[in-house]
């Protein structure tokens, strides 16, 4: 089945049975290893991506619900040249550790400022709470989106 | 005094690896694909105990998608990571030990065909009697686990130092206690994987989410029968360890010998399930203790009694039978000691090292312990462990102890919590407890007996200015390579960015031990520096000849040499490394580290638990006890560790504050059960509940830096010790709360209604 779906901001077309999961898809022929796969089971939240905004673990959606809607994983955050605030200050403020859990907490961290921009921590712990992290503790992302917010709103914002 | 500094050191820099991270650009085992790759599964037995009578793969082979199937026949010499216990086969030979033992291995064209290939495989099983738990383990011996087959014992010790008896009988208190751990699981985020591929030239190449590449590699060679030199180990960035991966699994040869068969690149890579029965999780334990005391406080005795569940196989059990008992002589403790610990096989997942080997179950039995003698004599919890810090240089056991931070942290806790004001003054309801506790910064010996470095470098410089570090040591998410290039750079005066590092790949990189034991700061951080000052000396007798200067008036800064009293006589790196290489010949260096020779105790095991640092930890925790629900909220948790220099204290902080999390996770919430068919009883992680950002505490984590003599620029372990006395911090904070003392972890809402019903009914 062709799907057509726009990911990260491109057009982009694949043929593929349509029951595949969107995240094995990603990952093998549109070659965007950013997504990671922790359980497979929607768990863990590593494999977050955003779907018309809404975020989704890419293991429990098939490709075949995608067609026509609008991907982004980590890959599509930032640009090239700039990293997006949330990108900076998990840089600035530890938020990573081994990282594997990172491409997905970002993608949850984005969500959540786009839709609130000046969360409470408790908001924050909220909208995180689906992204497991085994390495922090939580401490240092917390952080670094509370240190997003801020750069969003004093027009650090790209 | 603080040793010279260039200026990175102690500084609160960035990860060298967090750009890429956050762009998703860092690449895992499992991002990894290689043309014409195959992917590969295990067949897993679904009984405890089980005689293979029988495997017939002719309906798997018969699928056009599936290109090999390898049983326990194509690989049938032993492994093991302690090279005195091998009793495990890549695939299982004759007997199958657990549910989950693997015992065949497809690789087809795809993972889903290779799933589907595993139900083709016939396997006929004689079932043989098991073994679910302790009691079973000592009683039922007919099962015949153990090595001798007429029992079920792994590794028994027995220790003692002092008259115990005599010292005890001379107590004017004595308190015992029982405590049980259940076990938890590691639960890294990204699941074990490897990739093997064997070329034209016979060479096995295999990338793998190990911490311990070097034991791999040596593992492979004889498991496989190739030679070392014949094979190369990558250990790519891991997605979390903590110990889980620091042993040789099945996947690893399974992988390796299906590229041999099949002549293709293959990959394995464990479902979430599996990760919960490959294992090698912290070991439950059933601890006994009693302590002496005499009414002013002082610890006059401590008596032991250990069984360990050690699972199917023996993994580092001897090592760990060792650890609960040996690491416990730190920080506060008693002139007279004796352990008893016994390892039993059961018929479960085997067990092996998590963050705080064999030594965090003790500790939270210990630390309860303390609680409780302080307040049968009525002394304030941190006096108790003030009164009876070891201050001596060597502990009761023989340890040797260079620098020590311990009452400083105490102090510290006990200040930021507020311990003196708040204390038992918070209502009913609400406590504080405090814990403390020791780890090593390394071991002091190699799995295998040898007299090579434990740690090396390779610097390799350029003439752009960049220094490449060839690092043995495995990054594994805790911040090594920064750590290295960190250390290079200080001392070279460049900027952390000129500074590259290739790490665990054994083609390229000096043997490492690898990322286990906390060796990794204190070990390979000697073996940068040492490099590193051999290039700096290099660039300063460079920069002293051109400046018509003597080398001793000629020091590093950033970016520059530059001559004593005259800094606008100045030499950039980059040109002083061209001055330097003009002058030397190309630029190299190798360092390394070995531990002191001699160290530990003068009798069997005394060199277990040797190591040539300790780091020194308290914890005070806040809790609130819910007295209807029985749910307890860690609301804070104030964790002081003695790192010896922090030389990255970002890193250090990071550290406390993941182990701070664990411990807090395991105290509350993990528990690794294997019911009495063998099954786990929720391998995923819904069931097998790690936490969520809802579910932590506030973490206040605060450096004590004691400077250490023989490590880096003063610097000790700081990825296991802040784990420890977490736990009993926390349940003796409920004690301080609500007045029950918990014995059993974790310290789940039954368990706290159970005995707050308890103290009830009394």
């Amino acid at each position: 089945m062709l799907i057509r779906l726009k990911l990260n901001g491109q057009l982009r077309e694949v043929d593929t049975a349509p029951m595949r999961r969107l995240l094995d898809v990603l990952r093998e022929e549109l070659e965007l290893t950013g997504t990671k796969e922790g359980c497979g089971e929607g768990e863990c939240g590593t494999c977050t991506v955003l779907l018309d905004g809404e975020v989704v673990n890419a293991c429990m959606v098939v490709i075949g619900q995608c067609d026509g809607r609008d991907v982004v994983t980590v890959e599509g955050l930032g640009s090239e040249a700039h990293l997006l605030p949330i990108q900076k200050t998990f840089v600035t403020e530890g938020g990573a550790q081994c990282g594997i859990c990172t491409p997905g907490m970002l993608i949850s961290a984005e969500a959540l400022l786009r839709r609130n921009a000046s969360p409470t921590d408790e908001q924050i712990r909220e909208a995180l709470a689906g992204n497991l992290c085994r390495c922090t503790g939580y401490e240092r992302i917390v952080a670094s989106v509370r240190a997003a917010a801020l750069a969003r709103s004093s027009g650090g914002a790209s | 005094m603080k040793p010279r500094s260039s200026g990175l050191v102690g500084e609160r820099l960035r990860r060298n690896d967090l750009i890429r991270k956050v762009r998703g650009e860092v690449r895992y085992t499992d991002d990894l694909k290689l043309p014409r790759m195959l992917h590969a599964r295990l067949l897993r037995c679904p009984h405890p105990h089980a005689k293979i009578l029988r495997i017939d793969p002719a309906r798997a082979l018969a699928s056009p998608e599936v290109a090999a199937v390898i049983t326990g026949k194509d690989l049938p010499r032993r492994f093991g990571i302690i090279p005195w216990t091998p009793d495990e086969y890549p695939l299982a030979l004759e007997t199958a030990r657990f549910v989950g033992d693997a015992v065949a291995a497809v690789a087809a064209l795809s993972e889903r065909a290779a799933d589907l290939a595993l139900r083709q495989i016939e396997v006929d099983y004689e079932l043989l009697p098991s073994v679910k738990d302790l009691d079973e383990a000592e009683s039922k011996t007919e099962a015949g686990l153990g090595a001798s087959g007429r029992d079920n014992v792994s590794k028994r010790v027995d220790l003692a130092f002092g008259d115990v008896e005599a010292a005890l009988a001379a107590s004017d208190l004595v308190v015992e206690g029982s405590y049980t751990f259940e076990g938890t699981a590691h639960a890294p985020i990204e699941p074990h994987c490897a990739l093997a591929q064997y070329d034209g030239d016979g060479l096995l190449t295999l990338w793998s989410t190990t911490q311990v590449p070097h034991y791999l590699h040596r593992e492979l060679s004889r498991v496989l029968a190739v030679s070392p030199a014949r094979i190369r180990v990558i250990q790519p960035p891991i997605g979390g360890a903590f110990g889980g991966k620091s042993e040789p699994f099945a996947l690893e040869f399974a992988a390796a010998k299906l590229a041999m068969v099949t002549g293709r690149p293959v990959k394995l890579l464990y479902t979430r399930e599996e990760e919960f029965y490959a294992h090698r999780g912290r070991h439950p334990m059933a601890m006994r203790y009693r302590v002496g005391a005499r009414s002013d406080g002082s610890l006059t005795a401590v008596d032991a009694e250990t069984r360990i569940d050690g699972g199917a196989y023996s993994s580092f059990g001897l090592v760990t039978t060792y650890y609960s008992g040996q690491l416990l002589t730190l920080p506060s403790f008693a002139p007279n000691y004796r352990f008893s610990s016994t390892r039993y096989f059961t018929n479960k997942p085997p067990c092996g090292p998590k963050r705080g080997h064999g030594s965090v179950q003790p500790r939270f039995a210990f630390e309860c312990m303390l609680d409780r003698v302080a307040e049968k004599l009525s002394l304030d919890p941190i006096e108790l462990r003030r009164k009876n810090a070891v201050d001596a240089s060597s502990t009761v056991n023989g340890f040797r102890v260079t620098s020590n931070g311990y009452l400083e942290c105490l102090a510290r806790v006990e200040e930021a919590s507020g311990w003196k004001e708040r204390r038992g003054k918070l209502g009913r309801g609400r406590g504080l407890g405090v814990a403390s506790s020791a780890y090593i910064s390394g071991t002091n010996y190699p799995i295998y007996p040898n007299e090579m470095p434990q740690s090396a470098v390779q610097l390799k410089v350029d003439r752009s200015g960049v220094v490449t570090v060839f690092n043995g040591a495995s990054e594994i998410g805790q911040g090594t390579d920064t750590l290295m290039a960190t250390l290079v750079a200080d001392e070279l005066g460049l900027d952390l960015g000129a500074v590259r590092v290739v790490s665990a790949d054994s083609d390229l990189c000096p043997v490492d031990l690898g990322a286990y034991s906390s060796r990794g700061t204190f070990m390979n951080g000697n073996a940068c520096l040492a490099a590193a000052r051999q290039i700096r000396d290099k660039l300063v007798a460079a920069v002293a000849a051109k400046l018509e200067v003597a080398p001793r008036d000629v020091f590093v800064s950033r970016g520059y040499l530059c001559a004593v009293g005259d800094e606008r006589r100045a030499i950039s790196v980059t040109d002083a490394i061209a001055l330097a290489e003009a002058r030397f010949g190309t630029l190299g260096a190798t360092g390394w580290y070995k531990s002191p020779e001699g160290l530990g105790g003068d009798y069997r095991g005394g060199t277990i638990g040797a190591s040539p640092a300790y780091s020194f930890t308290a914890h005070v925790a806040e809790v609130v006890v819910d007295e209807q629900t029985g749910v307890v909220r860690v609301e804070k948790v104030w964790c002081a560790h003695d790192c010896g220099r922090a030389l990255c204290p970002t890193l250090v902080d990071g550290q406390i504050e993941g182990s701070v999390y664990m411990g807090v996770a395991e105290a509350l919430l993990e528990e690794h059960v294997i019911d009495g068919r063998g099954l786990h009883r929720g391998p995923n992680l819904l069931d097998y509940r790690i936490p969520t950002s809802l579910d932590v505490p506030d973490i206040v984590s605060i450096l004590v830096e004691s400077h250490d003599p023989e490590g880096p620029l003063g610097a000790k372990e700081a990825g296991e010790g802040p784990l420890h006395s977490s736990i009993p911090a926390v349940a003796n904070a409920i004690y301080d709360a609500v007045g029950v003392r918990l014995d059993r972890l974790p310290f789940s809402p039954g368990r706290v209604l159970a005995a707050l019903r308890e103290q009830g009914g009394r």
